[in-house]
């Protein structure tokens, strides 16, 4: 170590920022997460396999009520889009911060002096950019092999890709401060997958994303729409879908204010939640 | 050990440290600490002078790492008044956290990233970090600057940590446990690292349960046991005189015989004088001086110390350092041999 003294520099600078550093932790938490081969074929291609397979399984047939109808794989992609957000931001994150407190990556981290919110930035960051390679891969999955047609390409597209923007915008930050808040839950790292699936693939079937949201149960959808999932869905049929679609609606319209306030909702909780039950530490270590 | 270093040794180390105010590194006093019933930490006093490497030694489960963790604002206590750095843990933020380098016990994460990844992540954490070569090198991982920590070994592992710990250039570093599991071979690498970063002005607070560990790299030793310090000196030293008083042992009647003393030499004499034989040898005749391992075994209460005083049970003469307890690979009992006086 003796070396290092002669490239000691004599003034100290301030510490660097939250920003910079939020991008830091970025760069590391997408070097990290691409390199978990599993965790990425879990929760990345998942809704495209699951896409391929219902549109190929229903090819040629149409969801529909009361002699209305759109082509299956229109109907399914919304959905997957929605789960897709909600596997990148919700699942990844509460699983991922479980076993980072398990393993002490938190702790480590809390030793020196990265803010916390740079932390939080670097995990918005993986969020925002596995959410949006995800879904761009499930819109070219669903336009060139399933002829679904995107949002673009009908008379009112601005204002589709406008909704979709911010369903996008706050079905990601909903489900990423949600999963922060989920991932003090598990009791371990090891547990933190068993915990979590459950709660993701039971809000999926009830939330219409495997099944048309008009034919499930009354109490089924009414239990749906506590939760986040079910407006995320309908958000996303509204922008791809064409606009009769929303009679197939329970409520006979998309409700983009019910939406967004569902979401905001989630999001604020989740915060409160997420910014007190926060630890750095396994419950277990004192 | 202190008296194989070189006289100069603890001065260089001061005039490298940084310009950092005055005082000591770490001031501790009355510090207490309580989970349920268990009273894990019961009123430790410390003080850790700039520029040393300052031993916390003790069984598992003494406190070690609690008080520790205390230090790093990892817990906070019931009791007492704690400084580190002139801050208190419980409120110090970034910037004094950036001050200090922290090695946690027991490491796995991150295993997704390199050596020279991680590295070079925590360096931009910092605002004069040293550079993150230079640190790989010091911590002789260069040949596995690329590979993936979880490819690592148990020894390459830690010195990872070392080097996360050390990347910001802290004042003052905290080694929790640093060799537990580690080969001789690999445990005596680690201490000339920790050596080395002492040259280079750094303060070190270690915990350790190996005697040979405090032994072979501290300035000074904290013996603690259950939540208190028994003992704090250098650790050749540990114990004070009276623990090291020699222990004569003789045969007489066919009976063990033994008996401590500050004049051995004396009562050799008048042992044999008593016994009168013709030859004028006393049978069995041992004279011994306390190994720091019996005055540590001694200090921590393990029931097959020696006794503080008075006749001990028939003791083999024959009695050798590598029989003793307290040894689980049997490394402590080579350096204890060399650390007598």
């Amino acid at each position: 170590m003796t070396t290092t003294a002669t490239t000691r520099r004599a003034p100290r600078t301030a510490l660097p920022g939250p920003a910079r550093l939020g991008l830091e932790r970025t760069g590391a938490e997408l070097r990290a997460f691409f390199r978990e081969r599993d965790a990425v074929i879990f929760i990345f291609t998942y809704p495209l396999i699951m896409l391929a397979i219902f549109a190929t399984v229903f090819d040629g047939q149409d969801q529909g009520i009361d002699g209305y109808g759109v082509p299956f794989a229109q109907y399914f992609l919304p959905g997957m889009v929605a789960t897709g957000v909600m596997l990148t931001s919700f699942q990844s994150l509460a699983i991922s911060i479980a076993v980072e407190r398990d393993d002490g990556s938190l702790k480590r981290l809390r030793s020196t002096p990265l803010p916390a919110a740079a932390y939080f930035y670097g995990k918005v960051g993986l969020v925002l950019l596995t959410s949006v390679v995800q879904t761009g891969l499930l819109l070219v999955l669903a336009a060139t092999v399933y002829d679904v047609p995107m949002p673009w390409e009908m008379s009112d597209g601005g204002a589709r890709l406008a909704t979709f923007a911010w369903v996008f915008v706050l079905g990601c930050a909903s489900g990423a401060v949600c999963g922060v808040a989920f991932s003090s839950l598990p009791r371990s790292g090891k547990s933190a997958t068993a915990v979590v699936t459950p709660v993701v693939l039971v809000l999926q079937f009830i939330s219409g994303v495997f099944f048309a949201f008009f034919a499930l149960p009354t109490w089924m959808q009414t239990v749906a729409s506590v939760f986040p999932l079910k407006w995320m869905a309908q958000g996303m049929r509204s922008v791809f879908l064409p606009e009769q679609a929303a009679v197939l609606e329970p409520a006979g319209s998309w409700q983009h204010g019910a939406t967004a306030a569902v979401l905001v909702a989630w999001l604020v909780v989740g915060l409160i939640v997420g910014a007190r039950t926060f630890r750095w530490r396994r419950r277990d270590d004192g | 050990m202190t008296t194989t270093r070189p006289p100069t040794r603890r001065t260089s180390a001061r005039t490298t440290a940084r310009t950092t105010p005055d005082g000591p590194a770490v001031e501790v006093r009355g510090l207490r600490k309580r989970y349920g019933t268990k009273q894990a930490v019961d009123g430790i006093d410390l003080r850790v002078e700039r520029g040393e490497i300052f031993a916390v030694l003790g069984p598992n489960g003494a406190g070690k790492t609690t008080t520790v963790e205390i230090l790093e604002g990892f817990r906070r206590r019931d009791e007492g008044e704690v400084r580190v750095l002139g801050e208190d843990p419980q409120t110090a933020g970034r910037a004094w956290r950036a001050r200090i380098g922290v090695v946690l016990q027991d490491s796995r994460d991150q295993a997704e990233l390199t050596v020279a990844e991680l590295v070079r992540h925590f360096a931009t954490f910092y605002a004069d970090p040293r550079d993150p070569d230079e640190v790989i090198d010091a911590v002789g991982l260069r040949e596995k600057a690329r590979t993936r920590t979880r490819q690592l070994s148990g020894g390459q592992r830690r010195r990872l940590d070392v080097a996360l710990g050390i990347v910001g250039r802290p004042e003052l570093l905290f080694l929790d446990e640093p060799t537990t599991g580690f080969d001789p071979q690999a445990r005596r690498a680690f201490w000339a690292l920790v050596r080395s970063l002492r040259e280079d002005g750094t303060t070190i607070l270690l915990t350790t349960h190996y005697l040979d560990e405090a032994a072979h790299l501290a300035d000074r030793a904290a013996v603690v046991r259950a939540g208190q310090v028994v003992a704090l000196d250098a650790p050749d030293l540990l114990g004070g005189p009276a623990a090291r008083r020699p222990v004569v042992r003789w045969l007489e009647d066919g009976a063990w015989r033994s008996e401590r003393t500050d004049s051995p030499t004396a009562l050799v004499a008048r042992v044999a004088s008593r016994l009168g034989r013709p030859d004028g040898e006393v049978p069995g005749l041992e004279v011994a001086r306390p190994s720091l391992e019996d005055v540590y075994l001694e200090l921590i209460g393990d029931p097959a110390a020696l006794p503080a005083d008075g006749p001990a049970d028939p003791v083999p003469p024959t009695r050798a350092p590598a029989e003793a307890p307290g040894t689980p690979d049997g490394t402590s009992a080579v350096v204890a041999e060399e650390a007598r006086p």
